[in-house]
């Protein structure tokens, strides 16, 4: 076991640096231009929300529909820190983006104690509302501009920031899922009465579920209101959290390598459809249609496996 | 010696009926202990009552010489009692090992940071829970399948993956619901066998409920008989089998 994990570890760091390395290169010599690094940039940011909400969605099993609240909270207040805060600007960012997370996880835990007793489509119908209701704290908060925007936030957000927070992210995501606090956030989704009959403190884990997935909200909203520098509330609507869903269902609950794929392709996807113009949404629909019927093919399969099935192949 | 289990004037009502009403049990280490009683009788009521997905309405529930009642479902099985399901619920999209795995976690304690980071705690935990299940799993024979879906066992190797992730909690007492339900007479007597083992290699007291009278009177030392709710009998097999209430409870005049 312990052969086989320090194999992972290397596995993982290779990957990680590795195709930092590359992107980084191509960035820098020009091979990918300045347009194309914005896009790897909202990817990065993409994976992150993806990567968060598959822990709520995919592994505790609940449809959450509030992660652009998360998203909103962790954005503006990381905002504010780096807008007023008087730090060096080498630490502001750090600070900012924790300040961010934390404070989006603190609201994950305020939303987590309403959805103990709830299950289901009612558990969906309160996440809706939270996000709805931090929306509408925002249009009419004046300290944030309200509806007219927060301006001028420092542009911190760079390649390396963000490839980093996602790669964190995914990483802390994996290790997490393979601990036995992932095994236990699992059986709740598996079967609740079984899990407590196991031993398993189900609202804990619950409530763990939440705050992880609400904090790198939080984190990937930081990131990505350093890269916008201009936040509204109008960018984080329910729209916004059911894209994020979109992206985690057709990578496949409880797969996190399917939800890095399938936020890449869905953020990329929509730039290589801007030469149909009018009929752009149009096209990314029936490409979304079609991809979900591939992805209950045979070679679909492959791609995008569930959970249980990769770690019968992590055993042998 | 103090008993397993002692269970005092125990009584719950759903609304106005009354499903259970002055239960007094008493299980001693190493016991097997079985509760019978037609459809409808409130066994498996007592049984949630016992692992805290009902809450009594009155009575006293003891394990060990303390007081249970009150306490959640995960607190009372990581105090020692465990159970099975009459309907089957395993965790049907995991491994049969991660069923174990997840049972096996009352055993476990390294932290969500150690978890996450993988420091060498973690490592030894789940070396040690590892090796734990697999030695579970091959009480049962079941070690060949650790790796398959839970969902793709037959079913008589899904009861039996029930009892061994009920066994991970590391029980004092292990409640069986109807274990041998739909297994054919050849299973029902290798699930004999395997009720005794367990009971020796685990030296637990166990409490069943069951249908199937052949393997109650076969493997039982006491059996508490429950009608509508109240105890109708209460003896060894022998006495159980020629007490009048008993008998008319079954059979009718």
């Amino acid at each position: 076991m312990d052969q086989s994990f320090k194999k992972q570890l290397l596995i993982d760091f290779g990957t990680v640096l590795g195709s930092y390395a590359v992107l980084f290169a191509l960035q820098k010599s020009g091979v990918i231009n300045t347009y194309w690094q914005g896009i790897i940039l909202v990817v990065c940011i993409n994976v992150i929300l993806t990567v968060s909400l598959n822990v709520t969605s995919g592994f505790l099993g609940e449809l959450a529909l509030g992660h652009a609240g998360f998203m909103a909270i962790g954005a503006y207040l990381s905002a504010f820190i780096s807008k007023s805060l008087p730090l060096i600007p080498a630490l502001e960012f750090p600070v900012a983006i924790l300040i961010g997370g934390l404070s989006a996880m603190a609201a994950g835990y305020i939303v987590a104690i309403p959805t103990l007793r709830l299950r289901g489509d009612y558990l969906a119908i309160i996440t809706l509302a939270f996000g709805e209701i931090i929306r509408n704290i925002l249009k009419n908060l004046m300290l944030f501009g309200g509806t007219k925007g927060y301006p001028n936030i420092p542009a911190y957000t760079t390649f390396t920031w963000a490839f980093f927070g996602a790669a964190v992210c995914v990483l802390a995501a994996k290790s997490l899922i393979a601990s036995r606090h992932g095994r236990s956030i699992i059986s709740v989704r598996e079967d609740e009465i079984a899990a407590e009959a196991s031993g398993v403190n189900t609202n804990r884990y619950k409530i763990l579920a939440f705050v992880f997935s609400a904090f790198f909200a939080g984190v990937a909203g930081a990131l990505y209101a350093h890269y916008i520098r201009f936040l509204q509330p109008s960018v984080f609507t329910l729209d916004k959290s059911i894209e994020i869903l979109v992206m985690v269902v057709l990578g496949g609950m409880g797969s996190i390598r399917g939800s890095i794929i399938s936020a890449t392709v869905l953020t990329v996807l929509p730039e290589l459809l801007r030469s149909f113009s009018d009929y752009r949404m149009l096209m990314y629909s029936i490409v979304l249609i079609v991809m979900m019927l591939a992805k209950h093919s045979a070679s679909g399969k492959i791609m995008f496996r569930p959970a249980a099935d990769k770690t019968q192949e992590a055993e042998t | 010696m103090t008993n397993v289990l002692e269970v005092r004037d125990l009584g719950i009502n759903f609304g106005g009926l009354r499903a259970v009403d002055g239960l007094n049990l008493t299980i001693e280490p190493g016991q097997l202990y079985g509760l019978i009683g037609p459809n409808g009788a409130g066994k498996t009521t007592v049984f949630n009552m016992l692992t805290g997905v009902y809450l009594p309405s009155d009575g006293t529930i003891e394990l060990y010489g303390e007081n249970i009642v009150g306490k959640k479902a995960h607190q009372i099985a990581r105090m020692g009692i465990a159970r099975t399901f009459q309907n089957i619920r395993l965790f049907k999209d995991l491994t049969v090992k991660e069923n174990v795995l997840i049972s096996l976690d009352t055993q476990a304690d390294y932290s969500l940071l150690t978890g996450v980071l993988k420091l060498p705690r973690f490592h030894a935990q789940e070396t040690a829970m590892d090796e734990e299940a697999m030695r579970l799993l091959s009480v049962f024979d079941l070690q060949d399948d650790a790796d398959k879906l839970a969902r793709n066992l037959p079913y008589g190797k899904q009861r039996e993956l029930e009892i061994v992730r009920a066994l991970g909690t590391h029980p004092k007492l292990l409640l069986l619901d109807e274990p041998a339900a739909g297994m054919n007479p050849q299973e029902t007597q290798n699930l004999m066998d395997t009720i005794r083992t367990v009971r020796e290699q685990f030296n637990i007291a166990i409490l069943l409920i069951e249908h199937d009278m052949k393997l109650v009177m076969g493997i039982c030392e006491k059996i508490t008989v429950l009608n509508y709710g109240t105890m109708l009998a209460c003896g060894t097999p022998a006495e159980i089998q020629s007490d009048k209430n008993v008998i008319k409870a079954y059979l009718g005049e």
